[in-house]
């Protein structure tokens, strides 16, 4: 009963999305993809972030995930979205699950610093692989669905398509896992570990596995990235401010539910987007200022706007 | 033998320099709990106020050797007002939410203060290279070391050695002490934290803007020079042990030797030392090399 | 249409909308506002989008030149104040009017932007990019988009070697051609050249600059031996230590394709430790600094700019008219960013005046003017670009280097000992890679 349910809401959130998809005009699908994308990624801070862990290097892990699809296709000559997407959230997973036994015994500020760390040697090894173009990074190929290749504003569309789909299901699946006893785990890890460690929970493994989380929802955002983008290099994809930037969506959209870092990061670019249109000069500034008004005056992040507007309803 | 001897001069003057640029990060963190990604900023402005000074200073032709008291004068004036205003405009609103949303709101400074920069100074680079120039070289065989590099190394040492007089052997020092230890206790005895809080953040914010001064002379001060610096000062800080001045001496100390070796003997790793370094550290020692762990609170 | 577009979906967000509270309310205010942003309306107006560094590191030495080298055409060529032959008012009898956007943030924000460019703000062509990931990141794009987009700074070789393009073009050489430029300066001049050394920055742009050079050298002066080479990190600032491994090293010549900031401090570092004394430095991009070094850059420093630009520019009346025109403007001479950018400009104007004039005048369409730009020669400010390598997509010019040398009494920068080579001395002949083309021997380069 419970299950129809949910699948049910799934359809209806996917067609909602899709929806919105259909209407837009092509330049603000390609940004609300990308904003999608990067959504994806926040949502796995999210799971940090409730409890109580920072991750200042996500960008390891949506690197990761944008270079298996572009290496996938540029050696193999893979181009199926489903398998990329597939291979490069699993792949992305699994160096989670490894820096993982490390970074799980970490808290505060040094679990950021880790992960930072972490981040930065792979940007160090791309930017030494000149194979991969260096810095420059090197193209994309297009992705096929299921033996289709569309052009053009096709393309963009099925991309889109895919996209919210993943989204969708990943909003849905973090939504389950939240409200299991692992996730719920969560918030007395953030309060008192010892105390989670005598009810005969392994702290360190609870911990683990959501980094393992956070790591193939970042690497899914990287694949996606990477098909919208159609290129891939190691400053967009790997260097600190790329995860700084994921922290900053994550503040700005709130955590208090699956959805905020969706419109977190639909915000984030908007906001982005014009303020390099029309203050090309100060656009940094904005930004800030946006950030600092926020933390200041939505401690809870844009989401608690969406729940006051709610309960006056 | 030469390039032993360059490694090791090589490796004290960055160490001396990465000294610098840390310790006013070290410092705030240690007192304040605070992560401030607008150290780099505070760098970008100490090292551009320097430069425009010291621009004046030499147009109107007044004693050269001047020209190095303009540096302290220029991160003085640059910490006690940027500092100044940072802390008691923003971040006082602060104290007691999240440390990692104060992270982020230092990040936001961050991004506004670049662009500030950019509003004041311009993007063409400013050149402030007569103090640098004053001091002459010092020759060793075929090598030739800069004096101002040099010292630069005595220069580390003063301000280490007087940070850590003042810290142990003052009686602002102890307050300073107490409240690292215990914020709360300390605030219990009396002890004005406050003010405390104030004062460190503006001492920090001036070591920043120092790091910026002392570097302008060698540098083209260019648009983009703080953010660099972050990341470094991140590093050698999380080396030491957050908080601790002689650990961000020692931080400061293994990079910089490291790095010279690398450079001399095999260049192409140059770009991974800082980074495996600190890896290397936070997976054997997480609280860095000079910090206690702290009590678990049950 | 497209309101009513809206209206629909919002009307499908609303109907299920009673368990989600505020979110329906939040998007369809977001797809309201996306949807009823202005459309330009258009008259005899090209709308061109510029797109160049207005911050971080590379602003001050390209992004900020190469922006004023397009606001001066663009002015010029709506008042039609071009020297001939290109004394016609606009771009195939239109109007230009510029959109300028900031390159910074990284690639995957450029992509966005440029998409924005064409599909929000409707521009005609696109002329930009400075970074080399930029540019092969837009290439597609534009492919994609079928979008006119002249690259005017950009250095890899990558773009048309490993791509074919019908709506991107690039009216400047290639990097290789600066390497192998340095390579053929460094044997004329300095032919008892031993052993030289490298400091480039360590990511893509300093990793294709000291192999073409390194590569180049093999061939020329087989003699000459590798001493050390430096990769110190991009935006580094700090030399001391890299400049004492090359004081060890006691080379006869250091290359560099360093620039800007970096290259100001490693060159002024350098110079007070008497590095210039020992080795001649080459420096490839040392021209787009040499007025705000004066003394400090080092008398007899090999300097290029990446093409016949600035000082290094042929003297014609296009050139004079550049140089004075920007010099009153600015008040400082042009570097050879903005050369590009302005050769850029012009390209597409010297396509359009052409598609135009076919057309009994009419404003052509992109696909109208491409053939026109396609394999196009024309005469530039500096030089003659020749549209001959990807197609007739991927321009190459002759280049030039000399050496520094700063007038104490006059106070002013100049260059000695110049030595120009020819288009087809240092860029790869029709449809050979410009790797495969070094490591082949040079064959079919055609010196003198």
């Amino acid at each position: 009963m419970r299950a129809d349910r949910s699948l049910l809401r799934v359809l209806v959130a996917f067609a909602l999305l899709a929806a919105v998809g259909f209407a837009l005009p092509d330049w603000a699908a390609f940004l609300l993809t990308l904003a999608l994308a990067k959504g994806l990624v926040v949502l796995g801070l999210l799971v940090l972030w409730r409890t109580g862990l920072v991750s200042f290097g996500q960008a390891l892990f949506y690197g990761t995930g944008g270079y298996a699809v572009g290496m996938l296709g540029l050696y193999l000559g893979v181009s199926d979205i489903v398998l990329l997407t597939v291979v490069a959230t699993v792949l992305a997973a699994a160096v989670a699950a490894l820096v993982g036994l490390l970074l799980a015994r970490y808290r505060d500020i040094f679990f950021a610093m880790l992960s930072l760390a972490f981040s930065m040697i792979l940007y160090g090894i791309l930017v030494k692989t000149e194979a991969l173009g260096s810095t420059d990074g090197f193209n994309v190929i297009q992705p096929t669905f299921f033996g289709y290749a569309p052009e053009g504003a096709t393309m963009r569309l099925c991309i889109y398509l895919w996209t919210a789909l993943l989204v969708v299901l990943a909003a849905f699946g973090v939504q389950r896992y939240l409200t299991s006893t692992m996730g719920n785990l969560a918030a007395a890890i953030r309060d008192n570990e010892i105390r989670v460690e005598y009810l005969g929970v392994s702290v360190v493994r609870v911990v683990w596995v959501k980094v393992i989380i956070a790591g193939a929802l970042a690497g899914a955002g990287g694949a996606i990235t990477a098909f919208a983008v159609g290129h891939v290099d190691p400053d967009a994809m790997t260097y600190w401010t790329v995860s700084g930037e994921f922290v900053f969506v994550t503040i700005l959209s709130g955590t208090g539910n699956v959805i905020a870092p969706f419109v977190g990061a639909l915000l984030f670019e908007l906001i982005r987007s014009f303020a390099i249109q029309y203050s090309p000069y100060t656009w940094q500034m904005v930004l800030g200022t946006s950030l600092l008004l926020i933390i200041l005056f939505l401690p809870n992040g844009l989401w608690s706007l969406v729940t006051r507007l709610g309960k006056q309803e | 033998m030469l390039t032993l001897v360059a490694i090791l001069v090589d490796g004290l003057v960055y160490s001396s320099w990465l000294f610098i640029v840390a310790v006013g990060l070290t410092l705030i963190f240690g007192v304040m709990k605070i992560l401030n990604v607008a150290h780099g900023s505070l760098y970008a402005f100490g090292a551009y106020t320097a430069a425009t000074l010291i621009g004046v200073y030499f147009d109107a032709g007044w004693p050269p050797l001047g020209s190095f008291a303009l540096l302290l004068v220029a991160a003085v004036v640059v910490g006690l007002v940027l500092g100044l205003v940072l802390e008691r405009g923003l971040l006082r609103f602060m104290y007691g939410r999240d440390e990692v949303i104060i992270v982020l709101v230092t990040y936001a400074v961050f991004l506004i203060l670049e662009d500030v920069i950019l509003l004041v100074w311009g993007t063409s680079p400013y050149f402030a290279f007569q103090p640098y120039s004053l001091l002459d070289n010092t020759s060793i065989g075929v090598l030739s070391f800069a004096n101002y590099d040099l010292a630069m190394i005595g220069f580390a040492v003063v301000l280490g050695a007087g940070l850590w007089w003042a810290i142990q052997r003052t009686r602002w020092g102890k307050l300073l002490l107490a409240v690292i230890h215990d914020r709360e206790m300390a605030q219990a005895m009396g002890i004005n934290v406050t003010l405390v809080f104030t004062i460190t953040f503006i001492l920090g914010a001036m070591l920043g803007a120092l790091g910026g001064a002392v570097t302008a002379p060698e540098i083209s001060v260019a648009p983009g020079i703080g953010v660099e610096v972050i990341v470094v000062a991140f590093a050698v800080v999380v080396i030491g042990g957050m908080g601790s001045i002689p650990g961000a001496a020692i931080g400061a100390l293994i990079v910089g030797l490291i790095r010279a070796a690398a450079v001399h003997l095999l260049p192409q790793v140059e770009l991974f030392v800082i980074y495996g370094v600190m890896t290397l550290v936070l997976a054997f020692r997480p609280q860095g090399l000079f910090s206690r762990a702290e009590a678990r609170k049950i | 249409m497209s309101t009513v577009t809206t209206r629909r979906s919002a009307a499908i967000l609303h109907r299920s909308s009673r368990p989600w509270g505020g979110l329906t309310f939040v998007l369809a205010a977001l797809l309201a506002l996306l949807v009823a942003l202005p459309m330009q309306a258009r008259a005899e107006t090209m709308k061109i989008g510029i797109v160049t560094f207005l911050s971080g590191a590379a602003a001050g030495p390209f992004g900020i030149p190469g922006r004023n080298g397009a606001e001066l055409t663009v002015d010029a060529i709506n008042s039609g104040s071009l020297p001939s032959p290109y004394n016609t008012k606009g771009i195939g009898g239109a109007n230009v009017e510029a959109v300028i956007i900031d390159e910074a943030g990284g690639t995957t924000k450029v992509v966005e932007e440029f998409r924005n460019l064409v599909q929000r703000e409707h521009v005609d062509a696109v002329v930009g990019y400075i970074s080399s990931g930029s540019c092969l990141a837009i290439a597609p794009v534009a492919e994609e988009l079928k979008m006119l987009t002249v690259f005017f700074d950009c250095g890899t070789p990558r773009i048309f070697e490993d791509g074919n393009y019908k709506y991107v073009f690039r009216t400047s050489a290639h990097s290789t051609m600066d390497n192998v430029g340095a390579a053929h300066y460094v044997a004329k001049r300095f032919p008892k050249t031993r052993s030289y050394a490298g400091i480039n920055q360590n990511y893509a742009w300093g990793q294709d600059s000291w192999r073409d050079f390194h590569l180049s050298m093999e061939l020329l002066m087989p003699k000459a031996k590798v001493t050390t080479v430096q990769w110190p990190k991009l935006f580094a600032g700090q030399y001391s230590s890299e400049i004492s491994a090359l004081l060890v090293s006691n080379s006869n010549i250091v290359h560099s394709s360093l620039w800007d900031g970096d290259l100001e401090s490693f060159v002024f570092q350098a110079g007070a430790r008497g590095l210039a004394k020992r080795s001649k430095l080459v420096l490839t991009t040392g021209e787009a600094n040499m007025f705000r070094m004066g003394a400090k850059m080092p008398n007899g420093v090999i300097i290029g700019a990446r093409g016949p630009y600035g000082v290094l520019a042929r003297d014609t009346a296009l050139n004079r008219w550049f140089q004075k025109t920007y010099t009153d403007h600015y008040g400082t001479p042009p570097v050879y960013p903005s050369y590009q950018m302005a050769q850029a400009i012009l390209g597409l104007k010297v396509a359009y005046d052409k598609t135009a004039q076919k057309m009994g005048g009419k404003f052509p369409t992109r696909e109208q003017a491409i053939p026109n730009f396609e394999h196009l020669t024309y005469e530039a400010f500096g030089t003659t670009v020749n549209m001959a390598l990807g197609n007739g997509h991927q321009a190459i010019t002759e280049t030039a280097y000399g050496q520094y040398h700063f007038d104490k009494a006059a106070g002013r920068a100049t260059i000695t000992n110049v030595e120009r080579f020819p288009a087809e001395c240092v860029n790869p002949p029709v449809g050979v890679k410009s790797e495969d083309w070094i490591k082949g021997g040079l064959k079919g380069a055609k010196c003198n």
